[in-house]
């Protein structure tokens, strides 16, 4: 059965269509649709409820030496309140998942991980700490709300009651204030616009949903739904788990090679990614020539020899073109070339293009 | 919903109207609103054989590829072209904007009228 976050009634009144994802019940759009939603958050603002991303709290004179060793990225040079993107490998060298790990002060980091994978990422987790560091899923203590778009700042900076806000892209604020809430306030975001995630006490969730829809009613904000969260960072590249990483996929495969200190002294996945060497497959962007949309999983050919497959495709709404992301041959993988996709038994022509198709203007 | 009176349906949400020995068919209010915004049609051409049942084209909202099924069995007469440069005209109008004009028809499923297809949407909504 699943669950419920805090602010689903919210959803409900608003006219969210509700479906199952990860274990929750969320709204899949609301009424203005996907479209009008990806847009709001390109032009004006978007809101989205994540309570589904899972939070685990690594706690110990320890966590730091733990969270080195259990994830890809470097963490000793962070200051208090920085985040940092990160993957977990398994012992293949293929992804676990993804994450973004916030630090606290240097003996308390909270770790925010994919919906899906909480269960999976938790039990591995406490499987391969050691030493002073307790790993607790804390996923039911925060509602998480994701203010995204270019008037997302100054929609904050109406609202009475704020604490400091984070002024750099990858810093939080880790014990502010929004609107008289106290919270995590952090300049993250999943749509490849600027934009805050702030981080509440569950039972402050509604009161912080309903104060930015009001507070935003003038700015143009929408609430968002998971279709235009998936359309917008497929816009914008970034990688989802289970798309363009998996137990299989390296992350140096799916080019994350920026989130993995391969000179660092040792972490799970680093020998395996040593082994596969220099990675024989790469991401890559595709833009469609042909008529049609290439989505996942469909097979793609080069002079009729197979190259790879696609991994994420959709109609990019600002961009307003079919694009797909695809991990094929990396001697192929050069932009300009093209491939042929199969699309239900049809040929559709694409082209690889440069990532991320979509960068926002500063 | 709007379900015009004029209009026959089916029960994979085509609507038919029959006009001058020639059969349209396109996808209802119902059916438009479960898909979304709709970004790309795929239509067949002039001269293809529809069968009851079969998918005679498809339409691609941003979420997922839907197929769309014939109420008849015949032949394509004629194909509305302007719904691959305006696919989002089947979100806006989706009893102005037909797919194909079928000629020749042989066979037709059992269509409701506007009234009982109504009582099957409501059904249909139930069991979600």
């Amino acid at each position: 059965m699943e669950k419920k976050t805090p602010l689903y009634e919210e959803h409900v009144a608003l006219g969210g269509k509700i479906v199952p994802f990860a274990g929750y019940l969320l709204p899949v759009q609301y009424g203005t649709g996907v479209i009008a939603e990806h847009m709001a958050v390109r032009t004006a603002c978007g809101m989205f409820d994540v309570s589904h991303m899972g939070e685990v709290l690594f706690e110990g004179a320890d966590a730091l030496k733990n969270l080195n060793h259990l994830l890809t990225n470097r963490f000793d040079n962070m200051a208090e309140g920085q985040a940092r993107y990160s993957v977990m490998c398994n012992e293949k060298g293929g992804c676990v998942d993804d994450l973004i790990v916030y630090k606290e002060n240097e003996t308390r980091y909270l770790v925010v991980v994919n919906a899906a994978n909480k269960d999976k990422d938790v039990n591995w987790m406490q499987a391969h700490v050691s030493g002073d560091c307790h790993v607790t899923d804390v996923s039911d203590q925060y509602v998480q709300i994701a203010l995204q778009g270019p008037k997302a700042e100054e929609i904050v900076k109406t609202l009475d009651g704020n604490g400091p806000l984070p002024e750099k892209y990858y810093h939080a604020v880790m014990d502010s204030a929004v609107g008289g809430i106290k919270a995590i306030v952090s300049k993250t975001g999943y749509t490849g616009e600027d934009g805050y995630e702030f981080y509440v006490d569950a039972a402050d969730g509604v009161k912080l949903w309903r104060m930015l829809l009001t507070a935003g009613k003038d700015f143009g904000l929408i609430p968002c739904g998971l279709g235009a969260r998936d359309t917008l960072r497929l816009e914008a590249a970034m990688p989802l788990y289970g798309h363009e990483m998996d137990d299989e996929i390296s992350p140096l495969e799916t080019g994350l090679s920026f989130a993995v200190k391969m000179d660092k002294e040792d972490f799970i996945g680093k020998a395996a990614l040593e082994e596969r060497g220099t990675p024989k497959v790469k991401r890559v962007g595709l833009k469609v020539t042909g008529r049609g949309i290439i989505r996942e999983h469909a097979t793609l050919t080069k002079d009729g020899k197979e190259v790879g497959h696609s991994t994420s495709g959709t109609h990019c709404p600002y961009l307003n073109t079919p694009l797909a992301m695809a991990l094929i041959d990396a001697d192929i993988a050069a932009a300009g070339g093209s491939l042929t996709a199969d699309v239900r038994g049809r040929a559709v022509e694409a082209e690889i293009v440069p990532l991320p198709f979509y960068r926002k203007r500063n | 919903m709007n379900t015009p009176g004029n209009l026959k349906y089916s029960k994979t949400h085509e609507w038919v109207k029959t006009e001058g020995g020639l059969t349209e068919i396109g996808i209802t209010d119902f059916a438009q609103d479960a898909l979304g915004d709709l970004v790309f049609v795929n239509l067949p051409e002039a001269g293809d054989t529809l069968s009851v049942g079969e998918a005679f084209a498809d339409v691609e909202s941003v979420k997922a590829v839907s197929d769309i099924y014939s109420p008849v069995s015949g032949t394509v007469a004629e194909v509305n072209d302007s719904l691959l440069d305006s696919p989002e005209s089947i979100n806006s109008d989706p009893y102005g904007a037909w797919f194909i004009r079928a000629s020749d028809v042989t066979a037709t499923e059992d269509l409701m009228d506007a009234e009982a297809y109504e009582a099957f949407c409501e059904e249909e909504a139930a069991k979600e």
